[in-house]
């Protein structure tokens, strides 16, 4: 009988053909929608993301995120070596800067000093040049998606920039997430980030601290704040952190979860709809079953397997679908580094059930109610 | 009657069927007590709304009356359970609907075989059934075929085939000749006897159209839910 319900199912090319773009497209905006919001999200961690190497992010209390962060004095850093269990800690500055290009445009940017010595809060991958640059006067490294930003179609190598009255040579470009606002990021060392960042008393952003062998991170930031007075995360923390940011002060939230809604509420009334149809046109079909002799339990299989089959598909196709949007735009910036995280299909896969099971139920009431001597009228 | 051994097919007692309408409540069957023999082919007629959708349906186990027994071949069906009769009528009983009720998008052969296939056998060997009813029927040459792709007389038959295929002991049919010209619908009538009649089998039809009845066995006329009259030929007055 399970045959004859994928026939009936099939043989309605144009019912078959809607309950799979229903499904499918419901799929599609709520996966799709899902994958840019997490990324987007996760963006507000890519601070902590660009510098694998620290263990612990040390920072003044009253410090958020990898940019929403207020400087301490520079004493900080002595006063961190000093706690045990600090297998090293290194300066971080992350400030902003304008920059005005050869063409005489200003873009505001975002200047990283890495420790001098250990070039430490560096991303980890260069995508041309190498991180010794750096020992060149002037020089900085920028970031992948900031150089196809501020020189469209050319290489940033070699290009002489003005930052805050002070010249900047690019001499590398880093292989880097992006920021959640996507800010041009120039690298550069901790002593010549002092020149290029507006001074102010206290320059220190971050303290980068490798937790030594034998004590875990989570222990090591309570021993530094017992000791500092300072804040200290770990890094799965402060990244946490930064996505919290963001969801707490941007309509980010609620404007994909709006989309993702839309998206059910879509694939609801599409698919329910043309189920609807599919199963009053076969309403007879379904009744002479009932009169010849077939269960309603194996009319409930038969519908349910329609309902499967359908579901299954369109999820397939749905999904499909987001991961060949995202492979067609991985070499855009705006979606660099975007990835389907698994809860994301299972998510996707959850609403499509419950679509599914809302639709065939009600469809399937539809057939429970006939009677069979409805046939005879 | 075509033959000689024949045993009690139906047997009701006492059969009365009720309907509301609103607050008002509708008696639609009063009370049919009859007996159809095996081996008969009998009709059922009378105007719309005598009742004689509803005795047919209660005759076959798909609507259950308000008061009375319904026995076939012995079994007083509606002392069965729901899951019992479901299975009593896959066995025993075959269909034929006015309106064929033929699954769209499965060929003639797979329709002929739906009653198999709704029994569990497998698709290849019921529709090698369902083929060899449609030879006996005349239309192997269409097994292939699509029901949108016959015509109403060849749609027909299969509906037939469907209802034959599982070799059932009671065959109801709603107007099978309604759609059907006078030659048409003869020719129609003529199968079913032929293939349908049989010993231990009973046919009976529900049917207003004249042009059939001098093929029938038995005429049972039904009037406002009682039968008036119970004969080989329709009464005079008809």
């Amino acid at each position: 009988m399970l045959w004859i319900a994928i026939r009936m199912l099939t043989g309605d090319r144009q019912k078959f053909y809607g309950l799979l773009f229903g499904i499918a497209f419901s799929t599609l905006l709520i996966t799709q929608q899902l994958t840019i919001f997490v990324n987007l999200l996760e963006r507000g961690a890519s601070g902590v993301y660009n510098v694998s190497s620290a263990d612990v992010w040390v920072m003044d209390p009253v410090s958020r995120t990898s940019d929403v962060a207020y400087a301490m004095p520079s004493t900080a850093l002595d006063q961190v070596r000093g706690v045990a269990g600090v297998e090293w800690a290194v300066p971080h500055i992350r400030g902003q800067a304008s920059v005005r290009t050869k063409d005489g445009d200003l873009e505001g940017v975002a200047i990283i000093g890495v420790d001098d010595a250990t070039l430490i809060g560096l991303p980890k991958g260069m995508i041309e040049g190498s991180t010794d640059v750096l020992s060149q006067p002037d020089s900085v490294i920028i970031d992948d998606v900031g150089a196809a930003r501020m020189f469209p179609g050319a290489s940033p190598m070699g290009e002489r920039l003005e930052l805050n009255d002070q010249r900047a040579v690019v001499r590398g470009i880093a292989d880097a997430i992006p920021s959640f606002t996507s800010t041009v990021v120039l690298y550069t060392k901790y002593s010549q980030a002092l020149r290029y960042v507006p001074g102010t008393r206290n320059r220190l952003s971050f303290v980068l601290v490798g937790a030594a062998d034998g004590i875990s991170a989570k222990e090591l930031t309570e021993r530094i704040e017992k000791q500092t007075g300072l804040k200290a995360e770990t890094r799965d923390e402060f990244a946490q952190g930064g996505v919290n940011f963001i969801i707490e002060n941007t309509g980010i939230p609620l404007n994909f979860g709006i989309t993702v809604l839309l998206g059910f509420i879509v694939g609801v009334a599409i698919v329910g709809l043309t189920f609807s149809l599919f199963i009053r046109d076969n309403i007879k079909q379904f009744g002479a079953l009932k009169a010849i002799g077939v269960t309603n339990g194996k009319i409930a299989q038969m519908v349910a397997i329609q309902a499967g089959m359908v579901g299954m598909i369109g999820y397939g196709l749905g999904v499909l679908g987001t991961v060949g949007f995202i492979s067609a735009f991985s070499n855009n910036p705006t979606f660099k580094g975007f990835y389907i995280p698994w809860q994301i299909p299972l998510i996707s896969f959850a609403a499509m059930v419950l679509i599914i099971t809302l639709t065939g139920w009600v469809a399937l009431r539809g057939v429970m109610k006939t009677e069979p001597a409805a046939v005879f009228r | 009657m075509s033959g000689q051994n024949t045993t009690t097919a139906i047997r009701t007692r006492g059969v009365t069927r009720d309907f509301s309408a609103g607050q008002n409540t509708i008696t639609v069957l009063h009370g049919i007590d009859l007996e159809v023999q095996s081996g008969e082919l009998t009709y059922l007629v009378g105007e719309s709304g005598s009742g004689k959708t509803t005795l047919i349906s209660i005759m076959c186990g798909i609507l259950w009356p308000t008061q009375g027994e319904v026995e076939v071949f012995g079994t007083d069906i509606y002392a069965l359970s729901d899951t019992e009769l479901v299975n009593f009528r896959l066995q025993n009983i075959g269909f034929i609907f006015q309106q064929y009720n033929l699954i769209p998008s499965i060929d003639a052969a797979s329709n002929a075989a739906v009653p198999l296939i709704a029994q569990g056998m497998d698709r290849k060997h019921a529709r090698e059934r369902g083929v060899a009813m449609l030879e006996k029927l005349n239309i192997a040459d269409q097994a292939d075929k699509l029901p949108n792709q016959l015509s109403g007389g060849q749609q027909q038959r299969v509906a037939i085939a469907r209802a034959l295929v599982h070799e059932p002991r009671l065959v109801v049919c709603d107007e099978p000749t309604a759609a059907l010209d006078a030659k048409s619908g003869r020719r129609v009538m003529d199968l079913l006897r032929e293939v349908g009649v049989a010993e231990d089998r009973s046919v009976i039809i529900v049917t207003h159209d004249n042009r059939i009845f001098d093929l029938a066995d038995r005429i049972l006329v039904l009037e406002d839910g009682r039968i008036t009259h119970d004969g080989t030929d329709m009464p005079e007055d008809h």
